[in-house]
């Protein structure tokens, strides 16, 4: 069977979506990944020449709304929901310094 | 042998007086402490919170001020509709400890109506799945057979209204998780058209497919759900600028001089046959109702499931990007913010979530993007045009909305595109943004129900709600005469599981 994806790609995808996975799960994942853009092939029997890309099903267009003032969220209750927070900001680890 | 009452008789009787929302919300609360350990349709019941809003209800009828469409209605909500100050968890260890500072608008407009929470229900983590097996808090149980699952993802709010704790729950179906979980618990469930019901408030899976729906037990409450859930929001830009349609005036129209059409690439391959036959039969009461039928090939929605499986995913691996520690849920703490984010995720999201947030960035990465992603999205055209091209000639489509009957727990886990499978009759009109609905229509070879799928053209839900009301009426009556020659060993629709239930 040709591989559509290696398992060195699902390892770089996986480094680009920030998941860790084991070898054991490198391993299933490559199969299953492989197992489903098998059968996303199909597509590629159908006759695309000049069909344009759906983003979205229903056809609107954007509407600006007037521009006047209205509750928004309390600050201090979103801060509240965040694991860490200081001085009305989210506070993370360290930034700076992270390995290449 | 009282049917619990529905949303219309309950609101009925409660604005009148003639019973107290007290009482529905207590013999509701009942109901599921008797039975929601072996169930677990849900993760939350809001007990206090219901008792409260009952009360007010209560005082508001008695001071004769006057209450909405639904007083007294208890409802269950999918744990990814936000609530504020109550948890929202979409299934997802991630979320853990997180309550939303607001409401989702549905959640507003159903408690503006007088409907009542109950409580939150159990679903596929973050909606992705087909069975509710892939919720991190276990696993929801058919009420009908506890060995068998519920469907998915919004398993815990068909399984809420099919074990008769309440007539009304909400899901949401980004590909069949509110028709498909319908049809495995025998009840009604809709996804209405894209845009006819705000999203805001509803935690995002795959925006451009997501659309939030009813559960009922009859066609007339899911119109009535329907009505004051529908309708334009200004919190969501993709909500169609119209009022919620007026789809109860009409309902009981009937289906004579409709034309609907049998799909029939949904009527061999892949579909058991007791469920086909049920779907033939179905057709055959609409016909002997009046409605001209006859087969239809809408053919590219055979290459449907491929579509979706790169268009949801590359939705949602954008869309769970936001969960890296940083504002809600679970943070795992590390040394630095990119080891941060990466220990949160990986210990937070569960199998399946990984999988399609992998499928998605992979779908979308450079290099693969237009072969993957562009694809479907043309696919995605394709089908539209397809449907289209059918409502040319019909009003209105038939189909299954499930290939099976409901199945047992574990028989689909292995293998990630078997369980995919189980969508393969609902996508479609995700991807279209077209509305569709489940109607419980006999059972299977098995005794569990069957779901007949009627499909409409986007804001065609009045004709499709006509052709529903026919084919409940007709199951109704099927049922009946099965039951007294058979002594009732086929499927027949939910009973109270407490006494006090049938007070209702």
């Amino acid at each position: 069977m040709s591989a559509r994806i290696s398992r060195d790609e699902v390892a770089q995808v996986a480094r680009l979506a920030r998941l860790r996975l084991t070898d054991v799960e490198l391993d299933s994942l490559t199969s299953q990944l492989d197992d489903i853009l098998e059968h996303a092939s199909d597509m590629a029997a159908l006759d695309l020449t000049d069909v344009p890309a759906t983003t979205h099903p229903i056809p609107l267009v954007n509407v600006l709304r007037d521009d006047v003032v209205t509750a928004s969220l309390d600050r201090a209750e979103v801060l509240a929901a965040a694991p860490s927070a200081e001085d009305g900001m989210f506070r993370v680890p360290p930034v700076m310094g992270e390995v290449p | 042998m009282t049917q619990p009452l529905g949303a219309h008789a309950i609101a009925r009787a409660v604005a009148a007086g003639e019973t107290s929302a007290v009482e529905v919300v207590e013999a509701s609360l009942a109901a599921i402490a008797a039975r929601d350990a072996e169930v677990h349709a849900f993760n939350l019941v809001t007990a206090d919170q219901a008792r409260a809003a009952a009360t007010a209800i209560d005082r508001a009828v008695a001071a004769g001020e006057p209450v909405g469409p639904l007083a007294g209605v208890p409802v269950a909500l999918k744990d990814n509709l936000c609530t504020q100050g109550i948890a929202t968890t979409c299934s997802s260890r991630i979320l853990a400890g997180w309550t939303p500072p607001y409401d989702a608008t549905v959640v507003q407009r159903l408690a503006a109506a007088g409907a009542i929470s109950v409580g939150k229900t159990n679903l596929d983590e973050f909606a992705m799945g087909s069975s509710t097996e892939n919720s991190a808090f276990g696993p929801t149980r058919n009420p009908l057979d506890l060995t068998k699952v519920p469907g998915g993802s919004s398993g815990g709010s068909a399984a809420a209204v099919a074990a008769g704790y309440v007539p009304v729950a909400l899901g949401s179906d980004t590909g069949g998780s509110i028709r498909q979980p319908a049809a495995l618990c025998g009840v009604v469930g809709v996804k209405p058209t894209y845009g006819l019901v705000s999203r805001q408030g509803l935690v995002a899976f795959a925006s451009s497919l997501d659309q939030i729906g009813p559960f009922t037990r009859t066609v007339a409450d899911a119109a009535l759900v329907l009505q004051v859930i529908g309708g334009h929001d200004p919190l969501d830009s993709t909500s169609i600028p119209q009022p919620s349609p007026d789809l109860l005036s009409r309902l009981h129209d009937g289906v004579a001089g409709l034309r609907i059409g049998l799909v029939s690439e949904f009527m061999g391959d892949g579909i058991a046959d007791d469920v086909a036959a049920r779907v033939r039969q179905a057709a055959g009461v609409l016909a002997a109702a009046g409605a001209t039928v006859d087969e239809v090939s809408v053919p590219s929605v055979t290459c449907g499931l491929s579509a979706y499986y790169v268009l949801a995913p590359a939705e949602a691996s954008s869309n769970l990007a936001r969960y890296d520690g940083v504002r809600f849920g679970l943070r795992v703490d590390a040394p630095t913010t990119p080891e941060m984010y990466e220990l949160t995720r990986t210990q937070g999201f569960g199998e399946e979530v990984k999988r399609r947030i992998m499928l998605g960035t992979y779908a979308l990465s450079a290099g693969y993007y237009d072969a993957y992603y562009g694809t479907a999205q043309r696919v995605r055209t394709l089908i539209a045009r397809d449907f289209d091209a059918a409502y040319q000639r019909f009003d209105l489509l038939l189909s299954p909305t499930s290939p099976t009957t409901a199945f047992a727990f574990g028989d689909k886990t292995d293998d990630p595109m078997t369980m995919y499978m189980n969508d393969v009759c609902t996508i479609p009109s995700n991807l279209a943004g077209h509305p569709a609905m489940s109607v419980p229509f006999g059972s299977g070879d098995d005794g569990m129900p069957v779901g007949v799928q009627v499909l409409a053209p986007a804001l065609g839900e009045v004709a499709m709600f006509r052709a529903a009301a026919v084919l409940e009426a007709a199951a109704a009556a099927e049922l009946s005469e099965v039951a007294e020659r058979s002594g009732g060993t086929r499927w027949a629709p939910p009973r109270p599981v407490c006494p006090t239930v049938g007070r209702w």
